[in-house]
């Protein structure tokens, strides 16, 4: 599986780390949205857009995959994911 | 029909033609007290402990593909008892006692092998560690032993002590430990459930879960809508999906975890062995082939296989342990899919949806836990309260923060596990 990063383009898979789902932090105390948050998980098996840390550019991405083909539509910034 | 020895010498000298099916092929029935979700590992010991331990033989096993084709005959079939954390501890200690009987229980061969297992370290740290585990395991009951590096060379003296650059400083030596042939779990509980009556239906994708007002009444099915006082999920792999038809989200991530097999070797490796520095494990099967693996590829996936960097890793962990067997050549490769909670624990537990429960979350050690965690489930489905062995696998304890059981001890977050 090769991962594309917004700043560099396709690189190998090594050089990043997985974070996990993309989703948007909910503001205020703890609380069922935090739990959903932190915990809860959509686990699609199909497309999916989750985080990866590009080690050598130190980027952010928010990939968009397909967990059953292990295919790469492309990524964009975490920052401009949400 | 019961198997014996007898009984294959007399196959054996007649033509081998008194052999029989040993399950039926049942129809769907319109209506079950209870159904279970999953004709896996966990599935049919659940179904085989409603029978035979509470009397429940009005029950239906629903399976998509074949029994026991998912996860129970995709691993490299370990079994031991060497957690550490209590509510883990007692689970796979009462797991281990249950495999040691289940030959008898179910008259089936299921190549229970306890070889012993041993987890090498290779710093003081780790030492450290182990013997604070094997204490654990010793208070529980469970047998565990701490080598030094003699001790592990007198077990093993296949490994490269010369190494330099991880030294093994010694291993937890786990006597009971072993391995067992998978297949033959699914087929042993499968054949003991449908002969107390259980009826074992395969092809039969669960499409719906149907609920009212709050409580289950049932499933729809690729063959016809089946009503159901109770109804148990026990899918791991895909259990996110199948929540989802009661409109339920579970804390599941699924994850590939990739094995190995080489070609059939004399005897070389006697027992389980892994290594405490690159998180590689090594048994070898009765045909002869190495069987081993490594670390999840750390990202979710269905794909059922695995990527190259971890391929490389499991065997440059391999050459560095044991260079002897560095000839071997890999016959084939394969990725199981992991339910992986955020602790590293499984689940077995109702839902906020009356009748309906689950059983989930195996991450990369379901198939030691085979035996208790059907037992287990089996109670809390006829009982509605759960089996004093698996009181902590709770669903709810990722929402309320109390009774984490996290064995790495690196946080209660999907990606650290």
């Amino acid at each position: 599986m090769r991962l594309s990063c917004p700043h560099c383009g396709e690189r190998d898979r090594r050089e990043f780390t997985y974070k996990g789902a993309c989703l948007t932090p909910p503001g205020g105390d703890w609380g069922a949205a935090w739990d959903a948050y932190l915990h809860l998980r959509e686990n699609p098996a199909g497309e999916t857009r989750d985080l990866w840390y590009h080690e050598p550019c130190g980027t952010w991405a928010a990939v968009t995959r397909d967990t059953v083909s292990h295919a790469v539509a492309g990524s964009v910034a975490a920052r401009d994911a949400r | 029909m019961r198997y014996s020895g007898w009984r294959i010498i007399r196959e054996a000298l007649t033509g081998n033609r008194g052999w029989a099916p040993v399950w039926r092929d049942p129809e769907p029935k319109s209506a079950y007290d209870v159904v279970i979700i999953g004709g896996g590992g966990h599935g049919l010991a659940t179904a085989y402990y409603l029978a035979s331990v509470h009397g429940l033989r009005d029950v239906a096993v629903l399976e998509k593909g074949y029994l026991g084709g998912g996860s129970v005959g995709r691993n490299t079939t370990i079994v031991r008892a060497n957690y550490y954390l209590p509510g883990n501890s007692e689970f796979y200690s009462h797991s281990l006692k249950l495999w040691e009987g289940l030959e008898r229980e179910l008259n089936y061969n299921v190549m229970h092998s306890q070889r012993g297992l041993i987890n090498l370290f290779h710093s003081d740290g780790q030492r450290d560690a182990f013997a604070r585990r094997g204490n654990a395991m010793v208070n529980q009951g469970d047998d565990a032993i701490l080598l030094d590096r003699e001790g592990v060379r007198e077990l093993l003296p296949y490994l490269d002590f010369g190494q330099v650059r991880f030294p093994i400083r010694g291993g937890l030596y786990h006597p009971r430990g072993g391995t067992a042939r998978h297949d033959a779990v699914a087929w042993g509980y499968a054949r003991g459930a449908d002969a107390r009556g259980v009826d074992l239906i395969q092809n039969c994708e669960v499409t719906g879960i149907d609920v009212e007002g709050g409580g289950v009444t049932g499933v729809q099915t690729t063959r016809g809508p089946i009503r159901a006082r109770k109804v148990g999920i026990v899918t791991a792999g895909r259990s996110g999906q199948v929540a989802a038809m009661a409109g339920l989200r579970l804390p599941i991530e699924s994850h590939v975890l990739q094995a190995f097999v080489t070609e059939g070797l004399k005897p070389v490796i006697d027992h389980v062995v892994s290594f405490g520095m690159g998180h590689f494990y090594i048994s070898q099967s009765d045909k002869g082939g190495l069987v081993f693996g490594g670390d999840l590829d750390f990202h979710a996936s269905y794909a059922a296989r695995g990527n190259l960097p971890m391929a490389e890793h499991v065997m440059e962990a391999a050459m560095t342990l044991m260079p002897v067997i560095g000839k071997a050549r890999v016959l084939r490769s394969w990725g199981g899919i992991m339910d992986m909670t955020p602790d590293g624990s499984p689940i077995i537990d109702r839902t906020p949806v009356g009748g309906l429960y689950i059983d989930c979350g195996w991450c990369y050690g379901g198939f030691k836990a085979v035996p208790a965690s059907g037992f287990a489930f089996a109670h809390l489905l006829a009982q509605d309260r759960p089996h004093p062995t698996a009181e902590a696998f709770r669903l709810d304890r990722f929402a309320t923060g109390r009774g984490l059981m996290d064995e790495e001890g690196t946080g209660a977050q999907h990606n650290l596990h």
